[in-house]
């Protein structure tokens, strides 16, 4: 097989054999399928996930008649996607190295209350330098990362230095960040916020727009475009050098061009969503033009900016730095980790503390776009971004899982509950389906591998 | 002036690559490793044999930094040092391939031989360099050797093998420990494991070949260490005992001197 996602150990035996004969029907159906993508060296698992997210957006169009595939929904689905699946990226490590983080949500309403705190009453009031400071907005990132590094690498460093399973250290956070948000404000709602700040968002501020806007989300795309274009030349030529096999051209070609294509599709979508009528019509004014017709675009929306630029973070360091090397190596075989002179406190530590900046990251996102820091922010969001991890293809026995997946993962998640939503589906129903679908992904994933390996 | 040469009927006449003097280990109240004291020349083969629970992983364990010895002292080239991880000892040159071949089964070749020593370029892991290093030092062991980029969960036992001993080599070890090397291995594996043992042993590296199998380690070793209960029976040259003789040491604790001839036939009986 053309995989290359890492198999999982079974120490069970083979499924019953109504499910096995079923699983081997769709393997054989799907046996033409991989030997065509053989050379493209893509990976199946991945492509399967991506049919999955297809079938749901084109059932959910249809029922909905034609809202779900909107430009105006889509846009929403990639900013309500943005937030949890900057978490997942951090997640898929944490879980990788057979660790669990159950205090993100709590985590995240704690930095996001914070970083509230910081712009709107520690900046301004307690240091005396007054709102909607140039800097406020950046100063307060900073200080909410560095503080989600601490308090995260604190779990961690319990974790791992203390041999408590990291269950009951991050179920123990869980209820202690969360507690501690009462603790600043007694309760209080934290607004408004600093008017940049609010940018991260992706919302609208007067003017002022939390998104790229046309032509900077094309450019943006085009970047993107020459990058993917770039790296496969440079891993082609790689291969050559040390004489390795590479794809066909025509391969190469192919995945190049369906990459480009769905970086430019989405750059296409969300620039077909138009600003408000009032907000272009105040846009246009100010700068002396009249309102082209179909409006002003949009553009890409900042939080889908900053879960771009945190997966590209996280993908590096997962996959070409030592860090992520030895978190696989440490969820594939503790024991070998070890014995391989892996310091594997101090990378089971740095993973908790990756995660906890990430929290400050989607928290950013999250109160920017409320515009306020709320008691309940980020409440069951640890459910969601263990779900978008999982779905995402992230195994609970260690070792496997990538973070490109987990943004699928996400996505997935996040078009479960805007289809329902769409179809004024109540909340409870909403939970039951998106539970149904977690077990059934999860359990049709673990059959799959098992016949691969 | 006298020029040390090295003949190997007179090992004493040179430093030992690795000395271990006196170690001991303990588990709760249980004396894993009582006081054993042996030595390993380079270019030299020692068997360590013993049956089931006599301490010969333990003692290897502490000379690979995986458990570091109670008391003791440990000698490489002469030097007294200090092995608290394994780190330590692969700093020194002291490579192990463990009978549980501690590999991360989700990991494929390459990355299981850099594993802890990963080459990289500007902090980034440099996979095409670690490939094609382990491509070579592969071909090596098992030309047939062809999946180096699957996770090395689905290669077949003698595969795994191979990694896991491509891992030790790569590296310019002095010293190997080899915990069981042909265990779960066919006779054509075995037969490639025995001929490597011959020439690594002809590059002057020094080898503990821990082993149940009697017939192995009298193929293989110059001298076999015998341990029981924790304790060091004592070392013998290959060529001065029986198998028989062995055999009585391993089962009964005694060195050869003290063995009876009744005693002796009595391990047939």
């Amino acid at each position: 097989m053309g995989v290359s996602v890492p198999g999982e150990a079974t120490a069970a035996g083979q499924p019953a054999p109504p499910i096995r004969s079923f699983v081997a029907a769709l393997g054989s159906a799907f046996g033409p399928v991989a030997r065509v993508l053989r050379p493209l060296e893509v990976d199946t698992r991945m492509l399967g996930m991506i049919a999955a997210l297809a079938v749901i957006w084109i059932a959910f169009d249809i029922v909905s008649g034609g809202t779900f595939l909107s430009p105006r929904n889509l846009w929403n689905l990639s900013v309500q996607s943005a937030s949890i699946g900057i978490m997942a990226t951090g997640m898929v490590l944490i879980i990788v190295s057979r660790n669990i983080d159950l205090s993100v949500g709590s985590m995240l309403g704690f930095l996001g209350y914070t970083m509230a705190m910081f712009q709107a009453v520690w900046i301004p009031q307690t240091f005396g330098l007054g709102l909607d400071q140039p800097y406020t907005w950046i100063l307060t990132l900073v200080v909410g990362i560095l503080l989600g590094a601490a308090v995260g690498g604190l779990q961690g460093f319990i974790v791992a230095f203390g041999g408590v399973p990291s269950f009951i250290v991050t179920l123990g956070g869980l209820l202690i960040w969360r507690g501690l948000i009462f603790r600043y404000a007694q309760g209080q709602t934290i607004a408004p916020l600093d008017t940049t700040f609010q940018m991260l968002g992706g919302g609208v501020v007067a003017t002022r727009v939390g998104a790229l806007g046309e032509w900077p989300s094309w450019g943006l795309g085009a970047v993107i475009c020459v990058a993917i274009v770039f790296l496969m030349i440079a891993s082609r030529r790689r291969k050559r050098r040390f004489g390795f096999p590479v794809r066909p051209i025509w391969a190469e070609l192919l995945v190049g061009a369906i990459a480009c294509g769905v970086v430019l599709g989405t750059v296409w979508v969300a620039n077909s969503y138009p600003l408000p009528v009032n907000v272009a019509q105040q846009i246009a004014d100010e700068r002396g033009i009249p309102v082209p017709p179909g409006g002003i675009p949009t553009g890409v929306a900042f939080p889908v900016v900053i879960m771009l630029i945190v997966t590209l973070v996280v993908t590096f360091l997962a996959t070409r730095r030592r860090f992520g090397r030895y978190v696989y190596a440490i969820g594939g075989n503790p024991d070998a980790a070890v014995l391989a002179g892996i310091n594997v406190r101090r990378t089971i530590m740095l993973a908790f503390a990756l995660m906890g900046s990430l929290a400050a990251v989607s928290a950013a996102v999250q109160t920017a776009r409320l515009d306020a820091a709320v008691t309940s922010l980020g409440v069951q969001n640890e459910l969601d971004v263990i779900s978008a991890a999982v779905i995402g293809g992230t195994s609970f026995s260690g070792g496997i899982g990538t973070v490109p997946g987990a943004i699928l993962g996400a996505v997935v998640m996040q078009s479960l509950r805007s289809g329902m939503v769409l179809l004024l589906v109540d909340s409870p129903t909403q939970d039951i389906v998106v539970g149904i679908v977690l077990v059934i992904a999860v359990g049709l994933d673990t059959l799959f591998r098992r016949r691969v390996s | 002036m006298i020029t040390p040469t090295a003949p190997s009927s007179a090992p004493t006449q040179r430093v030992p690559v690795v000395e271990m003097r006196n170690i001991q280990v303990s588990f709760g109240g249980v004396r894993a490793v009582a006081g054993v004291t042996i030595d390993l020349y380079p270019g030299e083969v020692v068997g360590v044999v013993g049956g089931n629970g006599a301490g010969k992983t333990t003692l290897m364990r502490t000379l690979s930094g995986a458990r570091p010895p109670d008391a003791g002292q440990i000698l490489v080239n002469g030097q007294p040092i200090t092995i608290g991880n394994p780190r330590d000892a692969k700093a020194l040159g002291i490579e192990t391939i463990y009978q549980t071949l501690a590999l991360a089964d989700n990991l494929d070749a390459p990355a299981n031989v850099f594993l802890g020593r990963e080459l990289t370029g500007t902090g980034t892991l440099n996979d095409a360099a670690m490939e094609s290093a382990t491509r070579k030092v592969i071909g090596r062991l098992n030309p047939n050797f062809k999946n180096f980029k699957t996770p090395v969960l689905r290669l077949s036992g003698g595969q795994r093998q191979a990694v896991a001993i491509a891992r030790a080599i790569h590296f310019n070890a002095r010293a190997l420990i080899m915990d069981e090397p042909t265990a779960a291995l066919g006779p054509a594996e075995t037969a490639q494991v025995h001929s490597l043992i011959r020439q690594l042993k002809s590059e002057g590296i020094g080898i503990f070949l821990v082993s149940h199998d009697i017939h192995d380690v009298f193929d293989l070793s110059e001298r076999i260490s015998v341990m029981y209960h924790g304790k060091l029976v004592g070392t013998v040259n290959k060529n001065d005992v029986t198998t028989d003789e062995v055999l009585g040491m391993i089962i009964l604790g005694k060195p050869p001197t003290k063995l009876t001839s009744q005693e002796l036939a009595e391990l047939h009986g």
